[in-house]
């Protein structure tokens, strides 16, 4: 009996080597363990042996089930690993090939960029405000300190639904609007279209983007001025950049500056987008006049304020190096995929 | 305004400082200078040679061989000139010389002899004829007179001057001239400006011999100031006023125009001088015109004038527009015997309308109408009489003609340095302040500071605060962060709809453009509307053109311009979006309706279900559960079969379809379209911001399916909605899954399945009341639409 029990171990070590699939395992399972297999029936069989040998052959049966089902459970982690290996070899699949996936839209560069200014502006506490397009030429013109005549508006073509409504020539007109309705502390920014009556080229559009910018509060600064629009412009154009300010004229603010960076393409140097000054001219700026203020109801003894406008198409251009304005408006879509 | 910058040393030293220093330091106090010009920069090492000897070139007929002294060496040039001669003096350019247009001229060989420069004809040094009457069209320059060897020819022709340009703001009337640029440049350096009184000499007669002076409208024509110069010889400036009248871009005429001229840059006031023998009386009297007289101007155009125009004129006629341009009629001519000139303030804003109405602006009109100061006058009148003296032009009477109605009052305002430093964020003494103001000629007084007569832009305190703080420097003002009450800046529920239409419309692949806000009339005609709204466009009175002359009624138009326009770049797939405005004409008021609009538009891989899904999206996304895409035939812009007016909550909120052929013809696009355009103010109205979480189911769905055929007319809406009715509270999705036309199926018919599931919250749903619910359906969809089940 002993001896039988070892050359089916020997037997089953050696035929478990060959093994190479699942089916083969499982037969070799019921060919030695199975109700019927060749273990089973030594242990079937163990009634003939003799009460001393009992035992021992009993136990040396179970060790070798035992020994036997362990060698099987391995093999089957084996058999499965290298199942699964081929498997994933043949479900291996071109990753260059194109992908599936279902195409976005995007915002117009003009959006992109005013939203870019908007979360800049609002993390400073400012809201932003909204006005007609088409205006009194009150708030376009006269409550900004600009009455009927004023040289000032030559530089704006303007034009005219009647005599006394126009389409606004600036964000500015809802600076008058906003005062009119709101007390003091104000912090808000107006993005919108402006219209001028200049003729489609490179650099000009009948219709163009601007966006205004107000505080009015207790003593505010110039030097606030000079800070907000550095944060502002730092974020951006990249903290490198320098701001300048050069005195101007505006007539709704006193004193009143334009606002030139540092050229963001030489740095300053001097080249030829900055026409060698080294600073490109970004946007209007200044002190509200006293007499805007007071237009609007506004004490301008116990209040200041400060206002800035930024045309948005320069902004854009520059961002993006578009040397052509027509092109934010033709709609071309191999343009508008680019952003 | 632009002139050589040596002038400016005639009243402020300036010359420690170059051109550049000069433009960066004046742009930095606020007088922005656009350009520095230096004319003789683009011509190099050109300089003056005489020529020695002349040969014929061995192997070439046309050539010859030149040796030419130029001073410290003699060169030989080879030529193809032939009007030069031995001993002309001519300019030559050398060995790496530049010449204007960015010709650099080198040593080399001209059919094997060597040539070490060339010579120039006057054009090559980009001169013209008035500058050299004397030379040759077609050959070399020969100098009129030796001049010494070597010399650069820049010096000879006044080449090395740089030509300084502003920009002057409307405000600043007074830097309109080169004595108040003068005056911004003491300040801006800190240097004495010297301003001499002209000294005029004049004869010992009186002028009121000579004319009268009649002004009737005095609130047009303030102060009217004249002189008289008899014994007139018109005849040619001298050199240095034609150079310093052409350098700032004005022609030269004849000695009393330019006198003029010059006065006119010099001190800012438009000058006049009249033939005084050609006025009739030999008066003057400024008025307004009658209704329809007429004037002929120096530039030969005859205009007709109304009676808001104010007219300079003789006893009888007009002769002159004033402040804009004089008459033919008392033109100066060669023959010009006795002048009157004229010196005057006039009101701005009529200068201005006038100059527009008669659609002439001229740099006279261009000062008058920023307002110029009516002290001023004098000094100009005094100067041009002075400067006929010099030139020997004439004989000035004496006396001056002064009809001043002007006001003498100097305006006074209140001088509070603590009030200025409190809102320019820097902190100026007071002493800082006066001496600042006092180099821009104002005078402070204890707590008032009196401005200058001419510095009319000054009206109150924050224009004082500007003077200081410009001539301080901007720069030197220390950047800050607001100290102030925080604000908080948020969205308003607008802004955020927006934000959520925008993502809605990018996830579903449409990309955003942007259309001009004025259109065509015509689209009434290219969108084959019959829309009343259409009908009533908010026109502009002075459009650019007819095609960009209504404010635009709907956003659909411009949409499927740029489908077109896209399509005819033979782009296959485009997918649009616009959010803007359009403008309504409302009864009883100044502005329009301005109303925001979502357009969406789509041509090429999609169909009417690609541009549905897409509005669907903004629905979702808003929240908006409660809407309608109605069957509509009737609107004329669409595919009368596949067209669906938009209802949520039982509100119109917009429509959507394929364009009907007739506008894909209109304009152009040779692919089926499809546009939509919902109302932005309904969506924000129907937003709901708060969402509340639902429990996750806990007890299961059932689903049943259900088959049927009906008349091919049955809208799938309709069927779902009577399913809905049917359905009640268990109710939780109904889903299409087939619709089948053809074999098996009768024509006029079609066969429709539907996928509904129900689900409880609080049970599992029995067989029993799904079948109930189920029976009530079969039989709604069999009475209201004649259903077979199958």
């Amino acid at each position: 009996m002993k001896e039988l029990l070892n050359q089916i171990k020997s037997d089953a070590t050696s035929a478990l080597c060959s093994i190479d699939n699942m089916e083969q395992l499982e037969n070799f399972r019921v060919k030695y363990l199975g109700k019927k297999g060749e273990i089973t029936a030594v242990l079937k069989g163990l009634g003939s042996v003799s009460a001393e040998e009992r035992p021992v052959i009993g136990q040396l049966a179970n060790e070798i089930r035992f020994e036997l089902e362990n060698a099987i459970t391995q093999k089957r982690d084996e058999l499965k690993q290298t199942e699964m290996l081929k498997k994933l070899e043949n479900e291996k699949i071109d990753v260059t090939m194109p992908s599936k996936k279902s195409e976005m839209g995007n915002k117009h560069p003009l959006t992109i960029v005013q939203n870019r200014l908007e979360e800049i502006f609002m993390g400073m506490g400012f809201s932003i405000a909204d006005g007609p397009e088409v205006e009194l030429d009150y708030y376009n013109f006269e409550a900004l300190n600009i009455p009927k005549h004023h040289p000032a508006r030559d530089t704006q073509d303007t034009f005219y639904i009647s005599d006394d409504v126009v389409l606004r020539t600036q964000t500015s007109s809802v600076q008058a609007r906003v005062m009119e309705n709101t007390k003091p502390p104000i912090r808000v920014i107006a993005p919108g279209r402006v219209f001028r009556s200049d003729a489609v080229d490179a650099t000009h559009s009948p219709v163009f983007h601007q966006m205004e910018g107000l505080v009015v509060d207790k003593g505010i600064t110039m030097g606030d001025l000079k800070g907000t629009l550095e944060i502002a412009l730092k974020k951006l154009y990249g903290d490198d950049i320098k701001l300048r300010l050069r005195p101007h004229h505006f007539p709704f603010t006193e004193p009143s500056a334009e606002v030139d960076i540092s050229c963001f393409v030489c740095g300053g140097k001097g080249c030829s987008v900055c026409k060698k000054e080294g600073f490109i001219e970004i946007l209007g700026a200044g002190m509200v006049h006293p007499k805007v203020l007071k237009n609007c109801g506004i004490d301008p003894e116990i209040y200041s304020g400060f206002a800035f406008g930024i045309g948005l198409e320069r902004v854009v251009m520059r961002s993006y190096n578009i040397g052509d304005m027509r092109h934010l408006y033709e709609n071309d879509l191999r343009f508008l995929k680019q952003f | 305004m632009k002139f050589p910058i040596n002038w400016l040393n005639d009243y402020v030293d300036v010359t420690e400082y170059t051109p550049e220093q000069i433009a960066h330091y004046m742009t930095m106090s606020g007088s922005k200078v656009e350009a520095v010009e230096n004319i003789g920069d683009q011509i190099d090492r050109v300089v003056v040679g005489k020529i020695l000897e002349i040969e014929k070139h061995p192997d070439a007929d046309k050539l010859q061989i030149c040796k030419i002294d130029v001073g410290n060496e003699v060169l030989q040039i080879v030529t193809g000139a032939h009007n030069i001669s031995v001993n002309d003096y001519i300019p030559v350019a050398l060995d790496n010389s530049k010449l204007p247009g960015g010709i650099v001229i080198k040593k080399g060989k001209l059919r094997g002899v060597e040539s070490n420069g060339m010579l120039c004809s006057f054009n090559e040094l980009a001169l013209t004829k008035e500058d050299v009457p004397y030379a040759d069209e077609n050959g070399i320059l020969i100098f009129p007179k030796p001049y010494e060897l070597g010399m650069d020819v820049k010096e000879i022709f006044g080449l090395n001057e740089s030509i300084i340009e502003f920009e002057i703001t409307p405000n600043r009337s007074d830097c309109f001239s080169v004595i108040g640029l003068a005056r911004e440049a003491a300040a801006t350096f800190d240097k004495p400006l010297n301003i001499k009184k002209p000294d005029v000499k004049a004869n010992n007669e009186n002028v009121n011999d000579y004319a009268k002076v009649t002004v009737l409208d005095t609130e047009k024509c303030p102060r009217y100031t004249a002189r008289v110069v008899k014994n007139v010889k018109i005849e040619e400036s001298p050199k240095w006023l034609k150079d310093r009248l052409k350098l700032s871009g004005i022609r030269s005429i004849n000695n009393i125009v330019d006198i003029t001229n010059y006065v006119l840059l010099e001190y800012g006031q438009p000058m006049h001088a009249f033939d005084l023998d050609k006025l009739s009386g030999k008066e003057i009297v400024v008025r307004c015109a009658k209704d329809g007289e007429k004037i002929t101007t120096l530039d030969e155009q005859e205009h007709n004038l109304d009676s808001s125009m104010l007219l300079i004129c003789d006893k009888e006629n007009p002769s002159c527009v004033a402040g804009v341009m004089g008459g033919m009629d008392s033109e100066i001519t060669e023959d010009t015997k006795t002048i009157l000139f004229e010196s005057a303030s006039f009101f701005g804003p009529s200068v201005r309308i006038t100059a527009k109405k008669l659609g002439m602006r001229t740099e006279s009109s261009a000062r008058f109408e920023k307002g110029l100061d009516p002290k001023g006058v004098i000094d100009a009148l005094n100067r041009a009489c002075e400067l006929v003296e010099q030139l020997g032009a004439g004989e000035v009477v004496g006396g001056i003609i002064d009809v001043d109605n002007s006001s003498n009052e100097p305006y006074i305002l209140p001088f509070r340095p603590d009030y200025i430093n409190s809102f320019m964020g820097f902190n100026l003494d007071r002493d800082y302040m006066v001496k600042v103001l006092s180099l821009l000629d104002f005078k402070v007084e204890g707590d008032k500071v009196t401005v200058p007569s001419y510095r009319m832009d000054v009206e109150g305190e924050a224009d004082i605060a500007e003077e200081v703080a410009r001539i301080y420097g901007y720069d030197k003002i220390e950047s800050t962060f607001m100290k102030a009450e925080t604000t908080l800046g948020v969205k308003t529920k607008d802004q955020k709809v927006k934000d959520i239409i925008v993502s809605a419309l990018i996830s579903q692949g449409l990309y955003e453009i942007m259309n001009f806000s004025f259109t065509t009339p015509d689209i009434v005609k290219l969108l084959n509307t019959n829309n009343p709204d259409f009908s009533k466009m908010i026109e502009i009175t002075n459009p650019l053109g007819k095609d960009c002359s209504v404010m635009r009624p709907t956003l659909m138009a411009d949409m499927v311009k740029t489908l077109a326009y896209n399509f005819n770049q033979r782009i296959q797939n485009a997918k649009f979006y616009e959010i803007a405005n359009v403008y309504l004409p409302q009864d009883g008021e100044k502005l329009p309706n301005e109303s925001k609009r979502v357009c969406l538009g789509m041509y090429g891989d999609c169909d009417f279900y690609t541009i549905k899904g897409a509005v669907e999206s903004i629905f979702e996304k808003l929240k908006i559960s409660y809407y309608e895409f109605k069957t509509c035939s009737d609107d004329t812009t669409f595919h009368p079969g596949r067209c669906a007016k938009i209802y949520a909550n039982n509100q119109y909120i917009g429509i959507i379809g394929e364009t009907n052929p007739i506008v894909n013809d209109n304009y152009s696009i040779g692919a089926r379209t499809y546009i939509a355009e919902l109302e932005f103010n309904k969506l924000c109205e129907f937003y709901k911001e708060d969402v509340k979480f639902k429990p996750l189911p806990k007890f299961p769905a059932v689903t049943r399916d259900i088959a049927m055929i009906v008349n091919d007319e049955v809208c799938i809406g309709d069927l779902e909605k009577g399913i809905k009715q049917c359905s009640g509270k268990i109710l939780e999705e109904i889903k299409l899954f087939d619709v089948y036309k053809g074999s098996q199926i009768d024509e006029g018919k079609k066969s429709v399945a539907f996928s509904i599931i129900y689900r409880a919250e609080d049970r599992t749903l029995t067989d029993d009341e799904i079948s109930k619910v189920f029976d009530k359906i079969i039989e709604k969809l069999k009475k209201d639409f004649g259903a077979q089940l199958r």
